[in-house]
């Protein structure tokens, strides 16, 4: 078995013909989402913080939140909507009747869903232009994060998703893992002011905490190792979760 | 066929294919050829092992033991060369409701990677074959049963398929859009495609089919033509009475008639049973019990076979 970039594409342009009818109802609630924290803790909160980072507590928020957009925008999809494909709608039980084979299906959604993150991640980013909070052009430099933080969730999602055997699962991976993701991967405030010692290295081992760096390091324009070091955490971690998905939908599939 | 017609290589051939899910035989031992441009059917309870026998004939379930070819290609080894000639009609519809039939079929296209104007093209004749145009740019979701089954039917048929696989084409229909169905797989098999498929209907297999194979826990126990299977294991009539097994052994004494009994139910069979109910009518007493005569049928020879119906749940 093997994988064919063609059907892998099929795939994709199948959940892209269903998006282009229902984008309205999907794109608002996971798009508006960074928007209100921008608002309400950048603009309200920061009204009260002198600086973060050496910089206004808008700006510091902004590129965490480009981050936190793609991540929303990938999980929402490998997870929820994966989930039902898988096990509901038996969407993949109809295209292996076709020479789509789980390894095509596999890759078409983690395209699928590196899609949405770019489109979730790429209009947030344009909202900040759109304020000012995006220091043109080095800012542009920080898009790689998108799909960075895409591709990372995409397949921690879709790994977790093809294990779990109930919906209620779900709830489970949003609430107890990508809201403490969330809330401490440098986003918020540095991690590096605040934690020390062992807690550096856990800090280290979050996956949104690369991504968010990648971000931050770029709208600072700092370019160094440390980014080459974030990218590469993504693709290994990425490389190993989609190995470990591989195995486990060619058996939900192929039994 | 003549003595110099080279023999036609069978679309299908299983040799002992055995399928276990864990401690659980599905299929056991199945051997099987379905001969280019028939129409062929797999019978049998819930459970017997159909579903199974069709998943490893286009590669999606792997058999434990044993090798399935279709069109001469051992599907293990190939599954895409093989799916990318048959087509599969599953037993759910699987279609995205928001969206209309034109385009399900569109979609399901590119995933044989048909595109352009073929496709365009194929799109167009499969409304018109399955009576879909009136309601092809209407959401799925809005379509009866019988549309979406028709729709469904036509996605397989997208990348015109030489080998049709049908999962219970016809489960919960009604009558006309089953007979319109049937239609259009006699057509198919008009043109040379090959048709398998799963059923619990014996009407439909005995008037779809040229062969029929009859499974039951995963056994294969008895295959050939619907009518010679019925001939050679049953007779042509049935008579189904009740009674009990103390008239039964009064009136059918020392008497060769096949039967068969489920409770009070006793069904007698012959090449022509007028004799036995006159003789029964004489012997009852006048107690005018109901009698019923009819052809014998595949479920006949199912409950011969097995003693099981072949509408309960295996």
């Amino acid at each position: 078995m093997s994988v064919s970039m063609p059907h892998a594409l099929s795939v994709w342009w199948r959940n892209a013909s269903m998006y282009r009818r229902t984008w309205k109802a999907n794109l608002l609630p996971n798009f508006f989402e960074p928007v209100f924290y921008l608002a309400g803790i950048g603009i309200g909160v920061g009204a009260y913080i002198q600086e973060m980072g050496g910089t206004s507590y808008a700006r510091f928020l902004a590129p965490g939140l480009v981050c936190v957009a793609a991540m929303n925008g990938a999980s929402f999809e490998a997870t929820y909507n994966v989930f039902v494909r898988l096990t509901w709608e038996k969407t993949y039980d109809a295209m292996l009747t076709t020479p789509v084979e789980p390894d095509d299906v596999l890759l078409g959604e983690l395209l699928w869903a590196l899609t949405r993150a770019c489109i979730y991640g790429g209009a947030f980013f344009l909202v900040l232009m759109a304020f000012g909070l995006a220091p043109l052009p080095i800012a542009l430099a920080a898009l790689p994060a998108i799909p960075l933080a895409g591709l990372l969730f995409s397949a921690i999602g879709i790994a977790f998703t093809l294990r779990v055997t109930k919906i209620d699962f779900l709830s489970f991976y949003f609430t107890l893992f990508l809201t403490p993701l969330f809330l401490f991967s440098d986003v918020f405030f540095p991690i590096d002011e605040r934690l020390s010692g062992g807690w550096l290295w856990v800090a280290e081992a979050l996956p949104l905490v690369h991504p968010v760096r990648f971000a931050r390091s770029a709208f600072a324009g700092q370019f160094g190792w440390q980014m080459l070091w974030d990218v590469a955490y993504v693709l290994v971690v990425s490389t190993l979760l989609l190995a470990f998905a591989r195995r486990t939908i060619r058996r939900r599939l192929t039994a | 066929m003549s003595a110099a017609e080279p023999a036609k290589e069978p679309t299908i051939r299983a040799r002992g294919v055995h399928k276990h899910f864990g401690a659980r035989h599905a299929v056991r031992a199945l051997d099987l050829d379905v001969p280019q441009g028939v129409c062929f059917g797999l019978l049998g309870p819930n459970g017997a092992g159909k579903t199974t026998a069709l998943r490893m004939v286009y590669g999606v379930t792997r058999p434990t033991a044993g090798t399935v070819e279709v069109f001469g290609i051992d599907v293990a080894r190939s599954p895409r060369k093989v799916r990318a000639r048959l087509g599969v009609t599953l037993q759910d519809n699987v279609q995205i409701e928001a969206l209309s039939p034109r385009d399900n079929l569109k979609i399901f296209a590119r995933h044989h990677l048909l595109t352009g104007t073929a496709r365009e093209r194929r799109v167009e004749e499969l409304l018109d074959f399955l009576e879909l145009r009136s309601h092809a740019d209407v959401p799925v979701v809005a379509l009866s049963g019988g549309y979406r089954r028709r729709l469904a039917i036509a996605m397989s048929l997208i990348h015109d398929p030489e080998l049709l696989v049908l999962d219970e084409p016809t489960t919960g229909l009604d009558p006309a859009v089953r007979l319109a169905l049937w239609a259009r797989v006699r057509e198919l098999r008009a043109r040379g495609r090959t048709v398998l498929l799963t059923t619990h209907y014996m009407d439909e297999a005995e008037r779809l089919c040229d062969r029929v194979l009859i499974l039951c826990e995963g056994r294969a126990i008895c295959e050939g033509a619907p009518r010679a299977l019925i001939a050679e294991r049953l007779a042509r009539e049935a008579l189904e009475l009740d009674c009990t097994p103390e008239e039964e052994a009064r009136w059918l004494a020392d008497e060769s008639w096949k039967r068969l009994r489920s409770g009070r139910r006793l069904v007698v069979y012959g090449d022509s049973v007028a004799p036995l109910v006159a003789r029964l009518r004489a012997q009852d007493g006048g107690d005018g019990r109901p009698l019923v005569v009819r052809p014998a049928n595949l479920e006949d020879v199912f409950l011969a076979a097995t003693g099981t119906s072949l509408g309960g749940d295996a």
